[in-house]
């Protein structure tokens, strides 16, 4: 077929229609979306942790039912039933900010390694967009999944803890008391937005601008940097005060680590976010992740595609 | 309106020039076939052109920039590189759902229509689909979205001959409407020869022909002649000679010079040379020079109008 006969088949050319309007917030929805097909670990690795800590849970209570009748000693298994609620958390956490370390190093590389970028940006969104939707997985969206994974898999453990008490014949009342869930929950939620989402954003802002800059191997071009700043002192000056920083910045600062105990609290008497809200560590965090994401938006905007 | 219009296009990397000093003028509603080399600078050309990468020089693409004003510019270019763009992990589904999401100027139904003709599959993974099934899917995507300006990069590279005509026939059929313009570089030159309506060719990052088709039908003819006339046939400038079953096939480009023609016709059998065959004359004078023959002051490329610089 010939340009000449196109010409016949078409002879007015159709005016071309009025794009629809898309809404900023509607291309970053979509953009958001895309990030969890690809990225599925973002959703499997919480809910298989979840899956697995619960079939532990559920052989260890067989054990204990089994090994109960008679001489069990109650104030210690109830302990131990209890402290199930907080180490399902912890695990669910421990495994959600690996997740959200991979995610951030491979947020902006792996399109530019399989030249897929070409199709990405040949698309209307720009990359600003791009780049403020990848951020918000690790910064946002990992946080509240593990929430809400957490919070299923406590009322799971609440619902098989009850039944293995009741089955050994004990009170399920501490369970039910105090609204020790409750507490717990708002515990988490207050953690895991002022530490995982506030207090670690310049990391994950880090590991995204080292995703954007990289050709490969960015897991390791990550580490570098670090490494060698705290060598280069140590040699230099016979000094630590990055790896201080850089511990202060991982012990998730005002705040301090996350302990099981803490968990169990009331967290009217032990939360504290105006202190938190107020200290300047999390300024100047939160400054430095402004600066690491212009950095990568910056990067992905006005280096060669590939 | 032109759709894209450049002026002394340059980029180098590093010591490498890609471009280098590229003028050129591409009016609406043409099909430009930019055809060079491997290393001629046809890739560099287009990421200038998609501002995906930073150059000197002048450039409007659809009147914009397309390095500064690269936001605006997606929503009117759509572009095609070589097979291997798509995530292999999206699925179907999911590709058209994110298009459809983000492009003010893509038609579901219509995407839908082009991939209901394939034997694609929406839930099937691109990772999962053969290199002509993704090309088939890309182009469902792009023809789908009303788009002023399509650029196509080696758009059929490794596909098979099915494919690729495939390809080009659905774009001709059911997207070319004379309001859209298409640039499309390849290597299969003579699939595209039929459809194009101007003929670039880029040499060392320069534009060594520009040409519309009709105007090379008239311009440009080979005539093959016996040795006996060898001499007298050399006698009126041809850009390029080869060698054919034992006749000398001597390439013109002579558009005003239609007395010549007629001369020649007696020399031998003229015809239209093959796109492919005009390419190699051109580029093989400015790659090889011809080897040493007689005649070889006169083989020089004449000036005829449409060379570009």
């Amino acid at each position: 077929m010939t340009t000449q006969s196109i010409a016949a088949a078409n002879p007015a050319a159709q005016a071309h229609a009025t794009p629809r309007y898309i809404s900023p917030a509607r291309r970053f929805y979509w953009s958001l979306l895309r990030e969890f097909w690809e990225h599925r670990s973002l959703y499997i690795v919480p809910w298989t942790v979840a899956g697995l800590y619960l079939v532990g849970f559920l052989i260890g209570a067989f054990r204990l039912i089994a090994k109960i009748p008679g001489h069990g000693n109650l104030a210690v298994d109830h302990q131990l039933v209890v402290t199930q609620f907080s180490n399902a958390a912890l695990a669910l956490m421990a495994a959600t900010s690996i997740v959200a370390v991979v995610y951030s190093l491979s947020a902006l590389h792996s399109d530019r390694r399989d030249r897929s970028i070409l199709f990405w940006k040949s698309m209307p969104v720009s990359d600003i967009a791009t780049v403020l939707s990848k951020a918000s997985i690790p910064i946002v969206f990992i946080p509240l999944i593990t929430f809400v994974v957490t919070v299923v898999t406590q009322w799971i453990l609440l619902l098989v803890g009850s039944a293995v008490l009741a089955l050994s014949g004990f009170s399920v009342s501490i369970l039910w008391s105090h609204f020790f869930l409750f507490h717990m929950w708002i515990m988490i939620l207050y953690h895991l937005l002022a530490v995982h989402a506030l207090w670690y954003a310049p990391v994950f802002g880090y590991l995204l601008l080292v995703s954007a800059w990289a050709r490969r191997g960015a897991f390791l071009w990550a580490a570098v940097p670090p490494t060698a700043i705290v060598i280069v002192e140590k040699v230099a000056f016979n000094t630590h005060y990055f790896s201080d920083f850089l511990a202060y910045r991982f012990h998730a600062g005002p705040e301090g680590g996350l302990s099981p105990n803490m968990l169990f609290m009331d967290p009217l008497s032990h939360l504290t976010p105006l202190q938190f809200l107020s200290s300047t560590g999390l300024w100047y965090g939160l400054a430095l992740t402004a600066v690491f994401l212009t950095g990568a938006v910056l990067l992905r905007r006005y280096r060669s595609a590939i | 309106m032109n759709s894209i219009e450049a002026r002394g296009l340059r980029k180098s990397y590093g010591a490498t020039i890609a471009l280098d000093g590229v003028d050129l003028s591409i009016p609406e509603g043409r099909i430009v076939g930019l055809i060079g080399l491997n290393g001629a600078g046809k890739t560099t050309a287009l990421h200038a052109m998609l501002g995906l990468t930073p150059y000197e020089g002048d450039l409007r693409v659809l009147g914009l920039d397309p390095w500064t004003q690269r936001d605006l510019l997606t929503r009117d270019v759509c572009f095609i590189a070589d097979v291997a763009v798509l995530p292999r992990w999206i699925r179907v589904s999911q590709a058209v759902d994110y298009v459809a999401g983000v492009h003010p100027r893509f038609d579901r139904s219509k995407a839908e229509r082009f991939l209901a003709r394939t034997v694609i599959q929406p839930h099937s993974r691109v990772g999962q689909l053969s290199k002509g099934m993704v090309a088939q899917l890309h182009l469902a995507l792009v023809m789908a979205i009303d788009a002023r300006l399509l650029i196509l990069d080696e758009p059929t590279l490794g596909l098979d001959i099915l494919y690729r005509k495939q390809f080009y026939d659905s774009l001709l059929t059911d997207y070319f409407d004379y309001t859209r313009t298409i640039l499309v570089t390849t290597h299969q030159v003579e699939e595209i020869q039929n459809i194009l309506t101007d003929v670039l060719f880029i040499h060392q990052g320069r534009i060594v022909f520009n040409r519309p088709m009709d105007d090379l039908e008239s311009s440009c003819f080979e005539v093959s002649v016996a040795p006996a006339q060898l001499a007298a046939a050399r006698a009126f400038h041809p850009i390029h000679e080869r060698e054919s079953l034992g006749r000398r096939i001597l390439l013109y480009d002579r558009a005003a010079f239609d007395n010549d023609r007629r001369q020649l016709a007696s020399l031998g059998d003229v015809h239209t040379p093959s796109l492919a065959d005009l390419f190699l004359a051109v580029i093989g004078n400015q790659a090889y020079p011809p080897p040493s023959q007689p005649t070889q002051p006169d083989a020089q490329p004449h000036p005829a109008q449409g060379v570009a610089q």
